[in-house]
């Protein structure tokens, strides 16, 4: 079977007379056990390996401001705020009107940016996000992600103030979503 | 009645070849792979559309897990050191140098000060078993966890520090929050957080952009 074949025939050489004719062993060598602890080294480092390595998502926060004077100002034709609940659910407003809540999820939420983004000036949109206590930390990577995807240099992610809060439950409690 | 002898052949054949490829494979993977560290938190992370490689060196890692709980760690064993005794002497600690060695050995922190030292005096088997609670960082001070990231920025002393944070999908936004805060309140607004790769959607306007960086000749 697994061999290692290394020519062990008659090679030709004549020996002369009074050589004591030397007996030949064979260098085959069985190769199984070999090639068994090969493949399970194989098996091993195939199922230990992580192709795959994780990537960097860079997030830069501004300093936080205490004075009001000293804090951006968001023009209410540019601003776009999206709330984060619970469940996966994503809530979306234009302006500064909260109660303008509208519901979506974030298949729905990128069509939603890209409608701001083409019928805003650039340099007016601001996207402000707030996460509710219920949001995933996968919900906030997956909009800051959005936030790439559909290129917006400006966005916020600012604490969700009670009032929104409560729009967000209350638009929960309406829709059904525990 | 005469039977037909079949001439027996060999069923010898020479694997050589097959061996070769065997090993070669086998060698392939031992350069490639690279173990995961053995921690104590279970973290399935989401994917991004990153592509930034995550930095190896100079790391200070916040782990979130599912319920909220906060460890740290990293990977300087060096600075580790410079961590604890700073820690040790700001905080009061109490600890004794093998306790202290104990830290330097161990993977992934997630301990309150007051119980610290009782968790260092553990033989490092025991540790890996004992299910931490998690670094108090539910306030908007950062609680101890400021305190953490202080004194790792203080063993590092200017140079520069990779701050990720690893959160587990299903942490609560608060739990991610609270890092920040801890991380803010030292001045530091630059993180990374660690993400599994994904491709950008087709169609969108990253999408876009990048098929027309990988189409522009590269200079």
């Amino acid at each position: 079977m697994a061999s290692l074949d290394t020519g062990g025939g008659d090679s030709g050489h004549k020996k002369g007379p009074g050589v004591k004719k030397a007996k030949r062993l064979s260098t085959r060598v069985d190769m199984t056990p070999m090639v068994d602890l090969g493949f399970l080294l194989i098996t091993f480092f195939i199922f230990t390996t992580t192709m795959a390595q994780p990537t960097a998502m860079k997030l830069y926060l501004p300093k936080d401001v205490d004075k009001p004077e000293e804090q951006n100002k968001v023009k209410e034709s540019g601003a776009f705020t999206i709330l984060l609940g619970s469940n996966d659910q994503v809530y979306y407003y234009e302006g500064l009107d909260p109660t303008k809540l509208q519901a979506t999820n974030f298949k729905g939420i990128r069509d939603e940016i890209i409608k701001k983004k083409q019928s805003t000036n650039p340099e007016d949109l601001v996207i402000i996000i707030k996460p509710s206590e219920e949001a995933t930390y996968k919900n906030t990577v997956d909009i800051l992600d959005e936030m790439t995807i559909s290129e917006i240099k400006r966005y916020a992610m600012v604490d969700i103030s009670s009032g929104e809060y409560q729009l967000v439950k209350a638009t929960e409690a309406a829709n059904g979503i525990k | 009645m005469p039977s037909v002898k079949i001439p027996k052949k060999s069923t010898d054949n020479d694997m050589t070849p097959f061996v070769d490829i065997a090993f070669l494979i086998l060698s392939f993977f031992m350069m490639v792979t690279k173990f995961k560290p053995d921690e104590q938190v279970e973290v399935k992370f989401p994917n991004s559309v990153s592509a930034d490689a995550v930095p190896e060196k100079d790391v200070f890692t916040v782990l979130v897990d599912k319920d909220s709980r906060v460890f740290v760690t990293m990977d300087n064993a060096q600075f580790r050191k410079t961590l604890i005794e700073n820690l040790n002497n700001t905080r009061s600690l109490g600890l004794t140098p093998a306790e202290m060695k104990n830290f330097i050995n161990a993977s992934a922190m997630g301990v309150p000060f007051s119980q610290l030292k009782s968790a260092l005096a553990m033989d490092p088997e025991n540790l890996k078993k004992f299910k931490q609670p998690g670094i108090p960082c539910a306030d908007s001070t950062g609680g101890e966890l400021y305190y953490w990231v202080r004194d790792a920025l203080v063993a590092y002393s200017g140079r520069k520090l990779n701050l990720l944070i690893k959160a587990d999908n299903n942490t609560k936004y608060p739990g991610f929050k609270n890092v920040l805060t801890a991380f803010k309140k030292n001045d530091q607004n630059k993180f990374m957080l660690i993400t599994a790769p994904e491709d950008a959607p087709a169609g969108t306007a990253l999408y876009v952009t990048r098929a027309k960086q990988a189409a522009a000749p590269k200079q």
